[in-house]
């Protein structure tokens, strides 16, 4: 059968099951949008492309499934670009379609012509620039499969306009040929076995699991050997909820921001056990003095990760899941009362995340605490970037794999809200709060606007200090308190929240936060933005100085 | 050290831009690139040299391996391999001068391409020591213009670093 490029389009995208498309209409887009106009497709319309990258990016990491969305040429596909960095930097599934002049008007200067393509060639996993309407079948089977399988990421597609209005054969290829493509790499034997028997040999041993655990759905695999073998478990940023944070044998997290239980077992353990982890440098501040004492067991389905930024003593290129199952095989149980996970226990006791809880003041920590409690833990939590961040990060007791939605690699402010959106739409039946900064929130904060459209329930705390937190705390430690343009006024939340559609509430007495969060669980046909008048010089803690050390580390 | 990297790559347009660009983006060295269809007219092959040491070369390697338009990577550094390059040299040449130059030439079984009127154009093939053997030859002369075709390799006797099925 022949059709017009543009309804090949949307027939490749309901063979590949899609459900939520996330986009914004524009001339180049013209003939696309009117084959959706016409296709039982799900679209939604955001307020600005950069939202679309990342509600499809949110929608991804809380299905697992590819997040679609669809920008016109010029500015509209460039404004996708910082959502294409960021999901090719957490290992996000997304394909990307981008309209762009017609063929004969390439590279001429075309009005809204951008060259995507090499643009995005370092951000995306794969990228095409199409010029044969017949070759549109085959490139949407690939970029669906290159974007799910192996390491997943962003792919994205150049449409030019005549290509999008030409006829084609429509007949949706089966799967896909690419030679130079192998997304499951075996795993040696040899090297599982050599893995197994360091863990049986190891005093010491700790695992850190990362992103790529969450993505391979290594949850109970990891669970079950940290389980039968007694190993403490830490994780990443990107690796939250991949092991229960009320677990005994849980550390939480690790790196600059991390628990000084976790960054302790690390330190003194002789073996690290890796899990789809990229050694980025907020986890190892100093890759140099990172686990000095122990050997290093990496298991990573990218082989380029291996010896990347930390070279590890026994390499195992695999997926995640299945090479935790084997080890899980090969490994006896270990009797209980091992010294070492009752010495991390007596750390964890000793040292417990802490911050003044009678200061009269709102504390942010208080607030994640009291988000975790009225959604019994249970909750998606998408983030912003920075403190607010890392207090979700530290003070939400994450329980399931996926529930934890935030911007790790490229730290990119105002996910966000973006992403609350994609995740509540990819998941409606959950309840998702993003926790957030008045910094972050303004940066995208007109999808405010989408997400009242779709009378989507999400729920935005506003950590409200008044500053760009992070950087404010960086210049009080190690700029001498000048806070150059940190200090950010911003406009009146609720009213803003009121302007858009959305319900907004102001907090600013302790007492009020608990109230205040269970009336933002009734409300369940629109947004709530909840604008709470936190602490104004809180500060992240502990930390370890850039460059720094275990030994370094900092506490208020 | 110089690596010397094989690699099979899809013929699609672009594919040069990807492989140059992940060296420059993740600052690994080229020292120089050759690249051209191979009998198979959907696939090209490139002769990278690179000036990296060991571990280096191993992530250059493993992130060649990622992009999917790259089909075979084979680091032939420690194997018998034949390599060639190809140079030609436009040098100051006057009537007292030529005679030499041409002996020059007859030793390094190189060619005169080209006559001008004060100049000789010299072409050489042969490997990275003869190349620059015959350059530093030819320098006192004074060289006007250089032109290099940068290295391409291949195994030698019944080994290949082609795909299995020859495809």
């Amino acid at each position: 059968m022949r059709q017009k490029g543009a309804q090949i389009l949307t027939k490749c995208l309901a063979e590949e099951k899609v459900e939520a498309i996330f986009g914004y209409p524009g001339g180049a887009v013209l003939d696309i949008y009117d084959a959706l106009y016409h296709s039982p497709l799900k679209h939604y319309l955001v307020r600005h492309e950069q939202g679309a990258a990342h509600a499809a990016d949110g929608y991804a990491r809380a299905t697992g499934k590819p997040g679609v969305c669809i920008a016109t040429s010029g500015p509209g596909a460039t404004n996708l670009v910082t959502g294409l960095a960021n999901a090719y930097m957490d290992s996000v599934p997304l394909v990307a379609f981008t309209g762009q002049v017609a063929t004969p008007m390439l590279g001429r200067d075309s009005f809204q012509e951008a060259d995507i393509y090499g643009i995005t060639l370092p951000i995306t996993k794969h990228n095409f620039l199409v010029k044969e309407t017949g070759d549109l079948p085959r490139v949407i089977k690939e970029s669906f499969h290159l974007a799910a399988t192996g390491r997943p990421g962003p792919v994205l597609i150049d449409l030019p306009k005549d290509v999008c209005q030409k006829e084609a054969s429509s007949g949706y290829p089966q799967n896909s040929q690419l030679r130079g493509y192998r997304p499951l790499p075996e795993s040696d034997p040899l090297q599982i076995e050599e893995a197994a028997a360091a863990i049986a040999g190891a005093r010491r041993p700790v695992l850190c699991a990362g992103g790529g655990a969450v993505i391979s759905g290594g949850s109970a695999a990891l669970r079950q050997l940290a389980e039968r073998c007694s190993i403490p478990v830490t994780t990443t940023l990107m690796g939250k909820g991949v092991f229960p944070d009320d677990h005994p044998l849980a550390l939480g997290m690790l790196g600059m921001h991390g628990t000084r239980p976790a960054n302790y077992a690390v330190n003194e353990c002789d073996l690290l056990i890796a899990a789809g982890v990229r050694f980025s440098d907020r986890v190892t501040v100093r890759a140099d003095a990172f686990a000095p004492e122990a050997r290093i067991i990496h298991i990573d389905i990218d082989p380029a990760e291996i010896g990347k930024n930390v070279q590890a003593h026994i390499p195992v290129v695999g997926d995640v899941k299945t090479v935790l199952e084997q080890l899980c095989r090969q490994l006896p149980e270990k009797e209980e009362g091992a010294p070492w996970p009752a010495r991390l226990a007596r750390w964890k006791e000793k040292y417990p995340l802490k911050y003044e809880r009678n200061s009269g003041k709102i504390k942010p920590q208080y607030v994640v605490e009291q988000i975790c409690r009225v959604t019994g833990g249970r909750a998606i939590i998408t983030t912003e970037v920075g403190q607010n961040q890392m207090w979700a990060a530290q003070y939400y007791t994450f329980t399931r794999p996926r529930t934890f939605i935030t911007s790790g690699g490229l730290g990119t402010m105002g996910f966000g809200l973006p992403a609350a959106i994609g995740a509540q739409i990819g998941r409606p039946g959950e309840t998702v709060f993003n926790i957030a900064g008045d910094g972050s929130i303004q940066m995208n904060i007109q999808e405010l606007s989408t997400a009242v459209s779709y009378r989507l329930p999400i729920k935005i705390a506003v950590l409200n200090n008044g500053y760009l937190g992070m950087v404010r705390q960086w210049q009080d430690i190690f700029y001498g308190g000048r806070l150059a343009h940190t200090e950010i006024p911003g406009p009146d939340y609720v009213k803003l929240a009121e302007a858009y559609g959305a319900v907004g509430m102001r907090v600013s007495k302790p007492a009020e936060v608990p109230p205040a969060l269970e009336k933002a669980m009734e409300i369940t046909d629109r947004p709530v933005l909840i604008d709470f008048m936190v602490d104004r010089k809180e500060n992240v803690m502990p930390m370890i100085p850039p460059g720094g050390t275990v030994s370094k580390m900092l506490e208020e | 050290m110089y690596r010397t990297l094989t690699v099979l790559v899809e013929n699609n347009p672009g594919v040069l831009t990807r492989v140059t660009s992940l060296f420059s983006r993740r600052g690994y060295n080229i020292d120089s690139l050759a690249v051209g269809r191979t009998e198979n007219p959907a696939i090209s092959r490139m002769t990278i040299v690179v000036e990296e040491d060991n571990n280096v070369i191993d992530q250059v390697t493993k992130q060649l391996h990622k992009l999917v338009d790259v089909i075979k990577v084979d680091d032939i550094t420690e194997e018998e391999y034949v390599d060639r390059e190809l140079v030609l040299v436009k040098t100051d040449a006057d009537a007292t001068v030529r005679g030499e130059i041409m002996q020059i030439v007859e030793i390094f079984r190189a060619r005169i391409v080209d006559i001008g009127q004060n100049t000789l154009t010299i072409e050489a093939t042969g490997d990275a020591s003869k190349i620059r053997a015959i350059i530093e030859a030819l320098k006192p002369f004074h060289i006007r213009e250089l032109v290099r075709t940068g290295k391409i390799a291949m195994l030698r006797g019944g080994r290949f670093t082609t795909t299995k099925s020859g495809d």
